[in-house]
């Protein structure tokens, strides 16, 4: 079975979690045998071209010691073998389209999505 | 052997967050009253639905004690899903991540709600007809 993660929500719980949590999800399942792919899409299109690791969060005396690293993370999925896509048009719209890409994420056309659908056996839209 | 459907659900909604928590719910129950066994996967804020601790109160503003109140809690939605299940003969199955429960000392759960992580999902998917997932908003 191949499924295709599609990440909608950006930044969600980043901060406390200290990464996204289905990337994180998605890759504990590679992990455990999982066939699966990414899908960027709307606001989720940030994480193709984040570079730097999240600021850490101070509250008072408190200081984040371990914030998130969502580049590495992407890195670390595409290094496993999970194909990462981004929807050019929503990189567009955001005033991102210019920008590099991580290395590993592909572009991809909105109209080009439900090919990308078609490909999966389940589509877990988050 | 039954051929009866399984159907996988992966949410991570809190109790008394959203409407979203409901409409869960009530989807559980429609997917047990056409006799499709009912798999939950509770991720992140999710896992405190099956909390053993959560306890009903009364409220002044509607004039009601904690017995007229009669509170809804999540904890009984779900021992109530299990109920039917058990009377339709149906499976009915939730796991709650475990890094999730830690993190949020949401430790005591109902019976019949257990402990897992993500390779329980992809268990449950691969075995299902079916998965819906319900990410938060």
């Amino acid at each position: 079975m191949k499924v295709l993660q599609v990440i909608d929500q950006a930044y969600r719980t980043t901060t406390e979690e200290q990464d996204d949590t289905i990337l994180w999800l998605t890759q504990s399942m590679r992990g455990a045998g999982g066939d699966l792919m990414v899908l960027l899409s709307g606001h989720g299109v940030h994480y193709a071209i984040s570079r730097e690791r999240q600021p850490a969060l101070t509250l008072g005396t408190w200081r984040q010691t371990q914030p998130a690293e969502l580049p590495r993370d992407i890195a670390n999925l595409v290094e496993s073998g999970v194909p990462v896509y981004a929807i050019q048009d929503d990189l567009e719209e955001r005033g991102l389209g210019g920008l590099a890409l991580q290395n590993g994420v592909r572009p991809v056309a909105r109209r080009a999505v439900a090919e990308l659908y078609e490909q999966a056996d389940q589509v877990w839209h988050w | 052997m039954s051929d009866t459907k399984t159907l996988t659900f992966a949410f991570m909604e809190p109790p008394f967050e959203s409407e979203r928590t409901v409409t869960f719910f009530r989807l559980l129950d429609a997917a047990l009253d056409r006799g499709a066994g009912v798999r939950v996967f509770a991720y992140e804020g999710a896992v405190a639905l099956a909390f053993a601790r959560q306890q009903p109160h009364g409220n002044a503003v509607h004039h009601r004690d904690s017995e007229e109140e009669d509170h809804p809690l999540t904890k009984d939605w779900i021992a109530a899903l299990q109920e039917k299940a058990r009377s339709k003969g149906i499976g009915f199955e939730w796991i709650n991540c475990g890094l999730c429960v830690d993190e949020r000392g949401v430790n005591d759960v109902i019976e019949g709600c257990g402990r897992g992580g993500p390779p329980d999902l992809w268990r449950y998917a691969s075995e299902a007809h079916n998965t819906l997932t319900i990410g938060t908003r």
